[in-house]
């Protein structure tokens, strides 16, 4: 009998293991299946590389370089804002702050993490786009800049937990042996924790560029959603993820359109993919 | 890594799937109605008074969109399909091989404003000179006879049938065989409620959207065909007879000719009580 149950419980959370793969891989398929039928109408080198981007246009013209280069944009734009404060702040919390200070901060993130993120972008639509606009004196405030400065919030919750975590990992002797050769506390995180925990905080970094990455709602509703090949910051863009979810409720299901948006769903696979071994890489490296 | 990654798609095949859910039961006191977002406020205010008047019949009313209305129908899943738009040859194609027949009722018509913040100067625009800023050939409200400012378009996603309406009737002029397009630079915004909130906080914006969501903080601008005819304002009384340039019908489709509970709402629709909720709702009545 207990044998018998031992059987059944083990069979079931084997399933449970592959479950996930076995929906990963099914995804994907359909993802496949879907997506490379745009390549009938349009070539992979038009399809990425085009610059204008009419999908419900008689023909449709589906380039999507403005669209690319617009998630790019306000990636690396969240990246500046996030990197140099979420790693600060990991510092802070896991070097410098007082336990009292340390358990507020930290619940603190944790409530930054569990804002959804349609709510940052209500806010950002109406507190940040009118001051970027009245700040820079530019026709509108819907740009990558307001799209960055609200994802910047969105990464910095992964970014601080991952890094503190790095941070907290290194073994207690280096801190020591550091102030044992005479360094003040500067040196040491500087010279010592930051170089140790170095590949934890480039995965924190990377899982946290992730998230912008994939995020949806927050940029529809702040971006402006323009697709054009921006030149500035300042300007508004439109991101891969706001043109799959604004166009996916009109596209005629079995249309060049509909391809072209499971295509689109092809290319941030890869990246998010790409971001994520890449962060996985660095994780291992640090365990080793 | 991987489950971020998983969970990333999951929520993009979620929100793709959410677009066509299958409301399944087929109830015969049940209706399921779907589709265009400008109609839903007129759709939900027929519902309600049909269903006061008859207890014990049901009726949905969502929007999503005219084409999330025509997958709908198409797929099965609901009983009539709102649309500020005619049906695309390819989607009564689709229709044909799944065995449903729309069929295409009138129901109300619509005026579409063209709206500028109150303190702008400019208060009339011919068609040419519309089609001129919303396709990026004007771009400084200058040439309009206003301040030297640069123009901020702003146009609805391409999934809405506002969009795909003054795309045929402004920009191309009803001339099938054109190529024009919206200015790429154009906005695009999620919602007619985002054009009216960006329209009363820009003073260089101009945005269109149904009469409807017309208030004290934007300007509607007074269109005319040419330079020789007369300014019309976008009113109802200029709607109805015909003199403003810029108005649309909009239709429910059901599946054959109505039968049952769905004839029966329909026949509300069109009957007196039903336009006179037309006109509360701002829009323009077929039938007087």
């Amino acid at each position: 009998m207990r044998k018998l149950k031992e059987f059944v419980i083990e069979k079931f959370v084997l399933i449970c293991g592959i479950a996930s793969i076995f929906f990963v891989v099914l995804i994907f398929l359909f993802l496949l299946k879907e997506g490379l039928a745009v390549f009938k109408i349009a070539g992979p080198f038009k399809f990425l590389f085009g610059r204008s981007w009419y999908p419900i246009s008689e023909p449709p013209q589906l380039g999507i370089l403005p669209l690319i280069l617009g998630s790019l944009l306000v990636t690396f734009g969240a990246a500046v804002i996030s990197i140099p404060i979420g790693v600060g702040c990991a510092v802070y919390i896991a070097e410098v702050a007082p336990v009292k200070t340390k358990e507020i901060l930290k619940a603190g993130i944790e409530l930054l993490a569990a804002i959804p993120s349609v709510v940052l972008g209500f806010i950002g639509m109406v507190t940040l786009v009118p001051m970027v606009k009245n700040i820079f004196g530019i026709p509108t405030g819907l740009t990558a800049l307001s799209g960055s400065i609200m994802l910047a919030f969105m990464a910095m919750p992964t970014i601080v937990s991952i890094a503190e975590d790095a941070l907290y990992s290194v073994p207690k002797n280096y801190k020591e042996g550091a102030f044992a050769l005479g360094a003040t506390k500067w040196q040491m995180i500087w010279r010592v924790m930051l170089p140790a925990a170095s590949s934890g905080i480039l995965a924190a970094v990377m899982l946290g560029i992730g998230r912008v990455i994939g995020e949806t709602m927050a940029v529809m509703m702040i971006t402006g959603n323009a697709a054009v090949i921006p030149h500035s910051i300042l300007v508004p863009v439109r991101t891969l993820t706001a043109t799959i979810a604004a166009e996916m409720g009109e596209a005629v299901v079995g249309s060049e359109h509909y391809f072209a948006l499971f295509a689109i769903g092809i290319v941030l696979f890869i990246i998010s993919f790409a971001i994520n071994v890449t962060a996985d890489l660095f994780l291992h490296k640090r365990q080793r | 890594m991987e489950k971020k990654m998983i969970k990333k798609l999951l929520i993009i095949l979620l929100a793709l799937m959410i677009t066509t859910p299958a409301s399944g039961a087929k109830n015969k006191n049940s209706i399921q109605v779907k589709g265009s977002d400008t109609m839903v406020n007129l759709g939900q205010a027929w519902a309600e008074k049909f269903m006061e008047s008859n207890p014990g019949d049901f009726v949905a009313v969502t929007g999503g969109g005219s084409g999330t209305g025509f997958a709908s129908l198409i797929s099965g899943t609901c009983d009539i399909a709102m649309s500020s738009r005619d049906i695309k040859a390819k989607e009564i194609a689709l229709a044909k091989a799944k065995g449903i027949a729309p069929n295409e009722i009138k129901v109300a018509l619509d005026g579409l404003a063209v709206v500028v913040n109150p303190s702008n100067p400019v208060d009339r625009l011919t068609l040419d000179q519309l089609a001129g800023v919303f396709t990026g050939k004007i771009i400084n409200w200058k040439e309009l006879g206003g301040k030297d400012e640069r123009i901020v378009v702003l146009s609805r996603e391409v999934n809405s049938g506002t969009h795909v309406y003054f795309k045929e009737h402004v920009l191309r002029k009803n001339d099938p065989d054109s190529r024009e397009e919206f200015s790429p630079g154009a906005l695009m915004l999620s919602s007619s409620q985002a054009i009216a909130d960006e329209v009363a906080g820009n003073p260089s914006a101009i945005g269109y959207y149904g009469m409807g969501y017309i208030s004290k903080n934007q300007k509607p601008v007074s269109i005319a065909k040419d330079e020789s005819s007369e300014y019309e304002a976008p009113i109802i009384e200029n709607v109805v007879n015909g003199k403003y340039p810029i108005s649309r019908p909009l239709f429910v489709y059901t599946n054959g000719f109505p039968a049952g509970l769905v004839k029966k709402f329909v026949d509300f629709m069109l009957s007196k009580e039903g336009q006179d909720i037309v006109l509360v709702t701002d829009f323009v009545p077929v039938k007087r």
